[in-house]
């Protein structure tokens, strides 16, 4: 890495750091800083990477990428970002139907419009091509309501930021994308009045206010999958972005996860039904910050009171360190990727001759790369994370008091056991008993992930085509 | 909405009893567990604690001779005095001294050590003192004047870690056993990560080390909270010195204990999770790590062609106060070969890092 003195900001001399990261985009700019390095003292400041424009800065302050890019510069770079990921993770294939997850922040607002951009320009070259071989992906847009588990009642600013999320939607097309407004009760059993009953109940006997928080997101990615599976979806995207991964990092690490945190942080998790892609990996919250102030991408607020509780202790933690040296986030996912990934954290193989076979190939590369990953063999219902055989709790009371709500919380890892489960048997039972069906369908499921996996370890030596032979 | 532990169920319908013995007077509430207990369980439960750490770890053998690293501070004293303790209750068999580190440093070493050797007549622990201006030349305070105050945590933990082994060696024991709490080795996991730094995050949990060296050092208080060590040193009215050192308040590691703090106050446990958490980690096998060899110098252990040690004093004797500090590729091999570091200086500045030969 070139360390041009005073030029360099790669921050080595700062703190004494022993392995100091090379800037944020400095792949890029690195070759090009040598030549630059006598315009950085001068009053002529060009785009580092097109030499031709000026710089953009943003009033205040932008942090690492003030006055390096211009704007066009930048948001290739960033869109270069998304499709590296995209292609070289064989995360999205032309027959694929891709679900967005939006939030209505920012970072789920540019991985809406990128994925609508990659969309388009595909629907592009399908109009314009003779034989229209290569089919275009599809894309719906989910958005989970969770102000039942937020607040009291119907709010009108709720209101009008679901309104403003459907107007938002319907403005990317062509190619025109589905809205699924799924309000995060729906999830429970019964009509509309049970179910907020059930989400309630169930959210109160979480005392932990941290475990509540981290309860609603694994909610959140049942209610996810849910949609998929309704509506025939292939993959679910997630904005998560660079910054997002380097909390989740801390605060896997902080919660005794250290052994399931390399799942969560991957480019793919194909543990659920519609494997979940992070096309967003290897970009920072303040790039994507900058992009939708840049673009005029509108970005949607939604009314709900931050909580005091470890991950947001972990935001401010993270926010102070990327403070003090741009290049910490970074540092910490790349850390973070040097611990061994699991086998779902790939695009399962593509069998489907109906796929091309530039993908189905594509797919196979890519999943090379996680060679010498660890075979999982069971999972914490509640959270899904990977557990560690050794360690699976042996249930060592007489069958005849086994319930069904004490086996369950058994089989949970654990973090889950301490933060989320309630404590006292009764108050299990009464949690257990409002949990959604499909939480309580996985545990005693079994692992329908692994019997997939063993499936196509064997896929090209079976017979029969259904496993129902006696 | 603040988070508490498990509440602890209190005993005896309401009145307030201890929640171990049921018969005293809590004294005081554990910080590990919020447990309000007594003193003198408080002294049972801690001291047990080590004792099944040393057992199931298997940190000692009969007949061993083990140093106890002291610094005069409140982890190595309550270490010496629990392992004295333990040693006579259990009958480790095992033959205690006190090894403590000069490292020159004003108005905080030199009242330290006073109280080690104080330590050494209270607990009839022999002592040993190794200082770095007997084996490296330099005082803490002369290297300070030197390289200012970033960076000159790097040069005492490097120095010091090298004083120990040689004052190991001098007093002939089998094993050091140093004061590092569960909060020490959370803030380590926590640095590691931050900082990159995948070979050590991958060693750091480890409650012994150096196994295949000269002298193996284990940490009797990997599980042992630096709140509770503090607590038995203040109840037992135990002698240490408590002040920090003149020169850290710019170290790094300052942010991760700060935080380390904050969730200590929101989760106590979250402190063994993260140790949890880091001995669970799995480096994946086609990184690269550092492979273990001699320095070509002084024979010590490194990873490298010299040792840390040695290129950093090379630096302090050279007036180059920066070698061997930050992103320091291609030093090693291009070692010390010129005799005219000086005549290159105008052309430093502009050479990448790794290309810099001296």
């Amino acid at each position: 890495m070139a360390c041009n003195g005073s030029a360099c900001q790669s921050g080595c001399y700062k703190n004494g750091d022993e392995l100091a990261a090379p800037e944020e985009g400095g792949a890029a700019a690195a070759s090009n800083s040598n030549s630059n390095s006598s315009s950085n003292g001068s009053g002529n400041n060009l785009c580092v990477k097109c030499k031709v424009k000026e710089p953009f800065t943003v009033a205040g302050g932008g942090g690492g990428e003030d006055g390096r890019f211009c704007a066009e510069c930048f948001r290739s770079n960033l869109f270069g970002k998304f499709r590296h990921a995209v292609t070289s993770n064989a995360m999205i294939g032309p027959t694929d139907n891709v679900l967005v997850a939006f939030s209505g922040g920012p970072a789920s607002r540019v991985a809406l419009q990128f994925v609508h951009e990659l969309q388009y320009k595909a629907q592009k070259n399908f109009d314009a091509s003779r034989d229209r071989s290569l089919p275009v992906f599809g894309v719906g847009v989910a958005f989970v309501d969770e102000s039942a588990a937020h607040l009291p009642s119907s709010d009108k600013a709720m209101d009008q930021a679901i309104e403003d999320v459907k107007s938002l939607v319907l403005e990317l097309s062509p190619p025109a994308k589905e809205l699924h407004h799924f309000p995060i009760e729906s999830i429970c059993s019964g009509d509309s009045s049970d179910q907020r009953e059930k989400l309630k109940e169930v959210l109160n006997a979480v005392t932990d206010a941290t475990g509540k928080e981290d309860f609603l997101v694994h909610l959140r990615m049942l209610a996810l999958q849910k949609i998929a599976s309704e509506n025939g979806y292939t993959r679910v995207v997630l904005g998560s972005c660079t910054s997002r991964i380097a909390c989740h990092v801390i605060s896997a690490t902080v919660k005794g996860r250290g052994y399931s945190l390399p799942a969560d942080i991957q480019y793919v998790d194909a543990r659920w039904e519609a494997p979940v892609v992070l096309p967003l990996h290897d970009c920072l919250a303040q790039e994507l910050n900058m992009l939708c102030h840049l673009d005029g991408l509108k970005t949607i607020e939604l009314p709900y009171e931050p909580q005091s509780t470890i991950n947001s202790l972990i935001s401010s933690f993270v926010a102070l360190l990327q403070e003090e040296n741009p290049s910490r986030e970074s540092t910490i996912v790349r850390t973070a990727g040097k611990l061994t990934p699991f086998a779902f954290n790939r695009i399962p193989e593509i069998n489907d001759t109906n796929v091309p076979l530039a993908t189905r190939r594509r797919q196979k590369r890519s999943s090379l790369k996680l060679n010498g990953s660890i075979s999982s063999e069971s999972f914490c219902p509640m959270c899904y994370s990977p557990l560690i055989q050794s360690k699976v709790q042996a249930l060592d009371t007489p069958e005849a008091s086994k319930t069904n709500s004490y086996i369950f919380g058994s089989s949970c890892c654990s973090s889950c056991r301490f933060q989320i489960l309630p404590q006292d048997p009764l108050c299990m039972e009464h949690f257990y008993s409002h949990l959604p069906p499909p939480l309580v369908a996985r545990a005693s499921s079994g692992n329908a992930h692994d019997i997939r996996s063993l499936r196509e370890h064997i896929q090209d030596y079976l017979l029969l085509d259904s496993d129902n032979e006696q | 909405m603040e988070e508490t532990a498990a509440k602890p169920r209190r005993s005896g319908g309401g009145g307030r009893q201890c929640c171990i013995c049921h018969e005293r007077r809590p004294a005081l509430k554990r910080p590990k567990t919020l447990e309000q207990i007594c003193r003198e369980c408080f002294y049972a439960v801690f001291e047990e604690e080590i004792h099944q750490v040393i057992v199931e770890n298997q940190l000692f053998k009969p007949g061993e001779r083990i140093g106890i690293g002291a610094s005069g501070g409140k982890d190595s004293t309550v270490l010496a005095y629990v392992l004295s303790e333990l040693n006579k209750r259990h009958n480790y068999g095992l033959d205690l001294f006190l090894l403590s580190v000069d490292e020159g440093i004003t108005g905080y070493r030199d009242d330290s050590l006073e109280t080690v050797k104080r330590n050494e007549v209270q607990y009839g622990l022999p002592l040993k003192i190794v200082s770095y201006k007997d084996l490296y030349g330099w005082t803490m305070d002369e290297i300070v004047k030197m390289i200012g105050l970033k960076n000159n945590c790097t040069f005492c933990g490097v120095f010091r870690r090298q004083a120990l082994d040689r004052g190991a060696a001098l007093l002939k024991v089998d094993k050091l056993a140093t004061g590092h709490n569960a909060d020490d080795i959370a803030e380590t996991v926590l640095l590691n990560i931050l900082r990159g730094d995948i070979a050590r995050l991958s060693r750091c949990t480890s409650i012994t080390t150096g196994e295949d060296g000269p002298i193996p050092r284990c940490k009797p208080f990997k599980y042992s909270y630096e709140k509770e060590i503090v607590m038995y040193a203040y109840f037992k009215k135990l002698d240490y010195f408590s002040t920090e050192c003149i020169y850290s308040p710019n170290a790094y590691r300052g942010f991760a204990r700060e935080f380390i703090k904050d969730l200590e106050r929101i989760r106590p446990r979250a402190i063994l999770d993260i140790i949890k958490s880091g001995e669970d980690f799995r480096i994946a096998t086609s990184t690269k790590m550092p492979e273990q060899g001699t320095c070509e110098r002084c024979g010590y252990i490194s990873s490298q062609k010299w040792c840390k040690a040695c290129v950093l004093l090379e630096g302090l004797n050279r007036g180059m106060p920066k070698l061997g500090i930050g992103r320091s590729r291609g030093l090693n091999s291009n070692q010390m070969k010129t005799d005219k570091p000086t005549s290159r200086t105008k052309s430093i500045e502009s050479k990448q890092c790794g290309s810099l030969d001296f």
